[in-house]
Parts: structure tokens; C-alpha cells; sequence
């Protein structure tokens, strides 16, 4: 159960690799955490993160998840409250980048990224609020991104898998909301983590940890939306409105 | 019997969360709780508790019809002077029907809204715990729905064990149904009272280690926002029910008595609500002004006495959208260093604090849960949203612990189970009765999910 001070017991991260949302874990760290669920791929680079978790009074469990096989994603998170009981958060992190000049043209990799940033994302997503939405209590917060409020040519598959998400999670939102489930999408913009080494900072770059704590603010505010960092909000709702032809000239990487 | 599925919080107003509330009438509980699913079920009253102690998420919330005014309560016995009251009535009800008839009721928190159930399950205490301890000293008896539909009557000697375990025990040993309880005898429904003003908290402490015993009621009022020379300045109200003599020739029905609001806070107050740190250091700073230097037997209303804050409905929406957190505890006499660095700690950090209140406790109860113990306690709100918030509270609770006091149930929104099993030693022994009546775990809230209250501890 979350207190007061929305400080949650149990913690699931589902891409538990990801630099964000371990910096959003490590946000809302506090004395009240018991147990932090680690779910990856890659399950020694989870055990890495994990150990950095791990207190006498934080229990870390790494627990193998791809977000590719949708057929497994029910008994992932059955399985999960199943041994800690009711689940206060739930971050959904997973998701690739992908590289646009592969999968904009190669149709196997262009589902293998449309597969884990959207079809995956429902699914696991899906699971997740059914839990949340019997034990009536819990947040799930949905990594979508500013990519995919305007869907640019530089990145369309990644881009357009973040749109869905992101509207999927939206509508998810609403419903759930009346389950006593809390839905928060977060768009970060460019974020300085793992999954952007090498490319070159776009204009109001940020760092995992910045997102993370607004993050974590808009979850104790109760905010259904929160732009990292928030200036974005303002720059977005001007560009979603640009014209095609001045869109396709804007230099946007 | 219809179930609503809704979202409750309690009068804090944070971390709410949905349930099926189904609204029945006693004769209607046995399936209600027969039908439980596997999130179980729980009585809520009137949701005063600050916490989730009256939230069961994703299972059931009952809530009974009670019946109201003159039906609250059965007849005073005025021998024995008790009475018989339906678990779902509030003590502003009871008062209504039983101060005209010269009773009143033993124990009254701060608000009168609260129910007679609630006030069992969380064993309140009031103004005059030093004195007559908390209300699970005051009941004679009471009728307890249990998790297999079948109904025990209990009392200090029926199932004494039961009995003590539902006192304090937060409805997790079942439903109160009805209780008989001990009145106290009064000539007016007017208290006398004394005020002194003090200066600091060395005065404080002082005056009523000295004088409350010659009260029945005693309470002060601390300023958390004076520092320095001025820390812990208190406005210290004492006083008694009003003797017939004492009222002046002419006031008319020594024993008339109205309950009444003067207006109620709209459901929707501006973020960040309106109590802040510069509203509520004007308002401290008035009425600590306003009180007098001392003054003897003025004559209040019981409302005014008790409940001041019950004159503002919904006052709790002052605080916004955050909600606020209430955070009570009590450290032994002895202690009385450790109580000045909680304040310290909290005058510090600038929390502002509207009027918190410091007392002193009398003898515990037999109840392994109840929070009242022999020592100084101190109770105040705090808006949920306080920046650091989070930080300070652990640690005042390990000071708290450490100095061998606790919390209390039916404030508390933040702790940790550690925390309580440290401050309830014996919550095994709770456990064990409780589970004794109910193995299936029907009895179930977010309370006692989020301080492990269920859970036998191995770990200890």
C-alpha cells in the first residue's frame, strides 16, 4: 500500500535495465519500500542494478521478461503478486530505440520494434492493470515520449509505436481510473541514457534522473500526463500544429 | 444490498482507494460477509480516521444503517447509568438523545463525529484519558458480528480476551453490532473552564504535571511556529462539566443542548489549499493573542469545549488537493527531553502545524492495541505536500520508539510495520485472538495490509 506520502511498498519495473526507470525506482526509494521486482531481458545486467537496490530492509528480485512474447506477459505479473502481494507501482520501461534506416525499410526489424514499444507494451500493460485494478489501489507509469506527440520522418517507427502507447495508455487511464488505478504517461524528450549513446543531443536534453523526479512529483500530484523537462509541453503543443509543408522543412534531426 | 464500487480515502484525504461499498442494514451482514471475496470486508463509520484504517481496497466496505436521532440510543438505565447504542450511531447522536436526560457520554474525541463502532475499534481517548482512560474502559458490553456469520456477546468477563482484542483492535475481529456504555452523570450541558496562558514548554509541562489531576478535562493547545524563548507556548484548557449551581439565575434548561455547524468548506478549495505556512502562522499568532493570561470558571458550550473544529464542516478540505497527514504519538513521562526534540525537530523544519495539542495520559487498558499509555502524547496535522516531509517523520519515529513510545492507528498514514511492531509489543498476542475468530481472514483493511497487521512475524 502507498501512505500518505505516496511512498509505495512494492515496486515493479518492467525493462529493468532501463536508465530511467531505475532512476525513477531509485526516486522513490524510502523507508517504506519493501520490494522492488526487476523485470529484463537481460537478466545478469538486471542483477548489476539490482545489487546497487538491495538493503536489509529492500527485498530485489530480477525476473526474466521479453517484452516480445506477449503470450507470457499474464503470468509474468500473476506471478509477481503472487509471491509479494498487492504491487503500488508499476513502470513500464521497456522499449528500443531501433535504428530508422534499418527499420524503416526492413519489414522484420520494423515489427521486431513495433512488437516491443507497442504490441508488448499492451500487453504487459494490460496484465498489469488487471492486477492493480482487483486489489482496487496502484500506478501504473507508462515511459512514452515526445516523439511520439508529432511522429517526425527522422524516426516513424518509433515514433508511431510511442503515439499508441501513449494514446492507448491515455484512454487505459481513464477507465481504470474509477479501479481506484492511477495511469501516468510520461514523454520525456531527449534523454542522455544508454539507449541515446552516440547521438547527438537534441535541444533541451535532459538526464534520467531530472525525469525521474518529475516522475515521481507527478505521481504524488496525481497528474494523468507529465513532460520531461516541461518546457517541452509548451514547444509540442506549438509544433503539433505546424503546417505539413513547414514541418517537413523544420530541422528536426 | 447494492455494492457501489468507490473510491474512499479517509479524513486526511490522501491515498485513496476503490472498494465495493455496499450500504445494508444489520440483518443483511451475515451474507455480506458470506460473500466477501478474497479481499474480505470491513466496517466503515463516518471515514474520521485519518488514515486507511476505514479503507479495504478491492474487497468490501460495509456500511450500516444506523438507526438516527431519538431511535440513536435505547433508553439511559439510570441506575446502572449506561445504555445500549446501535454500533452505526454517532456520539453526536447519542448526545443529542441523552444530554437532556442529565447523561453524557465518558469519552469524546475532538469531533463528535464519530461512530460508536469506529470509536471502539480505534479505543479513543479524549480530554480526560489522565483521568477515565479511553472509551474501551467505558464499555460494558457489546455484540460482535464474527467472520462466520454467528454473533458473540462480550464483555470484560465474557471472552475477556475477544473483548480486549476488539477494543482498540481497528474491526478486524469482526462488526460491533450495538454497545452498552457507562454514562457519566451531569446537572448542565455547560463545562467550566480554566485557561492559562504559557510561555514556553518547560510551563507546560509544569502546569499540568502539577494541576491536571484536579481537572477531569485537560488539554493545551501548542504554537509549532514559535521558536526560541517562546517554544512550545501553549494556551492550557481545564476544566469540568458545569454544576447547576454554577450557572447564573435565569440561563433557562440547565440541560438543553443543540449540536450545530456555522458553515462548511466547499467541496473545492484553490490548489495549494489555503492552509499554509503564512495563513496558519496569523492564525496561531490570534489565538494564542486572544487567549487570556488566566481566567477561571468560564462557562463554554460543549461543542466549544470538545469539538471546536466540528463547527466547520468538511474542514479538512482547507488542506487542497495533497490532503493532510495527521501524526500522533506518546512517549512515557520521563521522557519529557525527548518530546521538547520532536518539537524542536518540528518547529525547525517549518512545518507549519495548525494548533496541535499536547496532553497527558493516565493508565492503559487490557488491550493489546490500544495506543494510550502513561506518558505525554502529542497530536498534529500537517499538510501531506510539506516538502521533506517523508525524511522528518521517520526519523521523529525512531525517536519516538526509541524513547518507548508509539503511534496511533487511528492517525497514522505513513509508518512502517517495523515501526509498529516495535511500538505494539504485543501484536502477536492481538494476532493470535484475531485469528482464533477469523483463520480465513475476512477482516481485512489497507491499514492493516500496509503495517503487516495480519501477518504472524517470524522476523521479529
Amino acid at each position: 500500500m502507498d501512505n500518505a506520502l505516496g511512498q509505495p511498498q512494492t515496486i515493479v519495473l518492467l525493462g529493468g535495465t532501463s536508465d530511467i526507470g531505475l532512476a525513477i525506482v531509485r526516486e522513490l526509494l524510502s523507508p517504506a519500500t519493501r520490494a522492488i521486482v526487476l523485470a529484463c531481458r537481460d537478466t545478469s545486467k538486471g542483477e548489476r542494478a539490482a545489487g546497487e537496490l538491495r538493503s536489509d530492509s529492500v527485498v530485489v528480485e530480477v525476473v526474466p521478461f521479453d517484452a516480445a512474447d506477449p503470450s507470457s506477459h499474464a503470468a509474468l505479473v500473476e506471478g509477481i503478486g503472487g509471491r509479494y502481494g498487492d504491487i503500488d507501482v508499476v513502470i513500464l520501461a521497456a522499449g528500443l530505440l531501433g535504428n530508422a534506416d534499418v527499420t524503416t525499410v526492413d519489414v522484420a526489424a520494423a515489427t521486431e520494434l513495433a512488437t516491443v514499444n507497442f504490441t508488448g507494451s499492451v500487453s504487459v500493460t494490460v496484465a498489469a492493470a488487471n492486477l492493480l485494478r482487483a486489489q482496487g489501489h496502484g500506478a501504473i507509469v507508462i515511459l512514452s515520449s515526445v516523439a511520439g506527440e508529432r511522429v517526425r520522418a527522422a524516426n516513424p517507427v518509433y515514433g508511431g509505436t510511442k503515439a499508441g502507447l501513449d494514446g492507448f495508455a491515455q484512454g487505459l487511464g481513464d477507465l481504470v481510473a474509477a479501479d481506484g488505478v492511477h495511469v501516468l504517461v510520461v514523454r520525456p524528450g531527449f534523454v542522455r541514457s544508454a539507449m541515446t549513446a552516440g547521438l547527438k543531443p537534441a535541444p533541451l536534453s535532459t538526464t534520467p534522473e531530472h525525469v525521474a523526479r518529475l516522475t515521481v512529483k507527478g505521481l504524488r500530484a496525481g497528474r494523468r500526463t507529465v513532460w520531461a523537462p516541461g518546457a517541452l509541453r509548451y514547444v509540442f503543443s506549438a509544433l503539433r500544429h505546424v503546417p505539413a509543408p513547414i514541418w517537413r522543412r523544420l530541422p528536426l534531426g | 444490498m447494492a455494492a457501489v464500487r468507490e473510491r474512499l480515502h479517509g479524513w486526511g484525504r490522501t491515498a485513496a482507494t476503490a472498494a465495493e461499498v455496499r450500504e445494508l442494514a444489520a440483518a443483511e451482514l451475515p451474507e455480506a460477509v458470506r460473500t466477501a471475496g478474497p479481499r474480505g470486508a470491513l466496517a466503515r463509520g463516518l471515514g474520521r480516521s485519518y488514515g486507511d484504517a476505514a479503507q479495504n481496497s478491492g474487497g468490501t466496505v460495509l456500511r450500516l444503517h444506523g438507526p438516527v436521532g431519538d431511535a440513536a440510543a435505547g433508553p439511559v438505565d439510570p441506575v446502572a447509568g449506561c445504555v445500549t447504542v446501535a454500533a452505526g450511531t454517532s456520539l453526536g447522536d447519542l448526545l443529542v438523545a441523552i444530554v437532556p436526560q442529565g447523561w453524557f457520554v465518558q469519552v469524546l474525541p475532538g469531533t463528535r463525529h464519530v461512530t460508536v463502532g469506529g470509536a471502539i475499534a480505534s479505543d479513543i481517548h479524549g480530554k480526560n484519558h489522565h483521568v477515565e482512560g479511553s472509551i474501551g474502559n467505558h464499555v460494558l458490553s457489546m455484540r460482535l458480528l464474527l467472520a462466520d456469520g454467528s454473533v458473540e456477546d462480550i464483555a470484560p468477563d465474557r471472552r475477556p480476551e475477544l473483548f480486549w482484542a476488539t477494543i482498540g483492535g481497528m474491526g478486524l475481529t469482526g462488526v460491533v453490532l450495538d454497545a452498552t456504555l457507562r454514562l457519566l452523570p451531569i446537572e448542565t450541558s455547560r463545562m467550566a473552564v480554566d485557561t492559562d496562558r504559557l510561555p514556553d514548554l518547560d510551563a507546560v509541562f509544569a502546569a499540568m504535571t502539577e494541576g491536571d489531576d484536579r481537572y477531569r478535562y485537560s488539554v493545551a493547545w501548542i504554537d509549532l511556529l514559535a521558536k526560541g524563548a517562546h517554544l512550545g507556548r501553549s494556551v492550557l484548557t481545564r476544566g469540568d462539566h458545569a454544576r447547576l449551581e454554577q450557572l447564573p439565575p435565569g440561563s433557562g434548561d440547565p440541560l438543553a443542548y443543540r449540536s450545530r455547524q456555522l458553515v462548511a468548506v466547499p467541496p473545492i478549495v484553490p490548489t495549494p489549499g489555503l492552509l499554509n505556512h503564512a495563513t496558519i502562522a496569523a492564525f496561531n499568532e490570534l489565538w494564542f493573542r486572544k487567549a487570556p493570561r488566566h481566567r477561571e470558571g468560564e462557562l463554554v458550550g460543549t461543542g466549544t469545549f470538545f469539538c471546536p473544529l466540528d463547527l466547520v464542516g468538511h474542514w479538512n478540505r482547507l488542506y487542497g488537493r495533497q490532503g493532510m497527514l495527521q501524526y500522533q504519538f506518546v512517549v512515557p513521562f520521563g521522557q519529557e527531553a525527548t518530546m521538547r526534540r520532536v518539537i524542536e525537530r518540528l518547529v525547525a523544519s517549518g512545518t507549519a502545524s495548525f494548533l496541535a495539542v499536547l496532553k497527558r495520559f493516565g493508565v492503559a487498558n487490557l488491550a493489546p492495541l490500544s495506543f494510550p499509555s502513561p506518558g505525554w502524547t502529542l497530536a498534529l496535522d500537517i499538510p501531506a505536500g510539506s516538502h521533506g516531509l517523508g525524511e522528518m517523520l521517520h526519523e521523529l519515529d525512531q525517536v519516538v520508539l526509541d524513547a518507548g513510545g508509539r503511534h496511533y492507528f487511528a492517525k497514522d498514514a505513513h509508518t512502517t510495520p517495523a515501526a509498529i511492531r516495535r511500538g505494539y509489543p504485543r501484536l502477536d498476542e492481538w494476532r493470535a485472538v484475531r485469528d482464533g475468530v477469523d483463520p480465513g481472514r475476512v477482516w481485512q483493511s489497507d491499514l492493516a495490509r500496509r503495517l503487516d497487521l495480519l501477518e504472524r512475524s517470524s522476523e521479529m
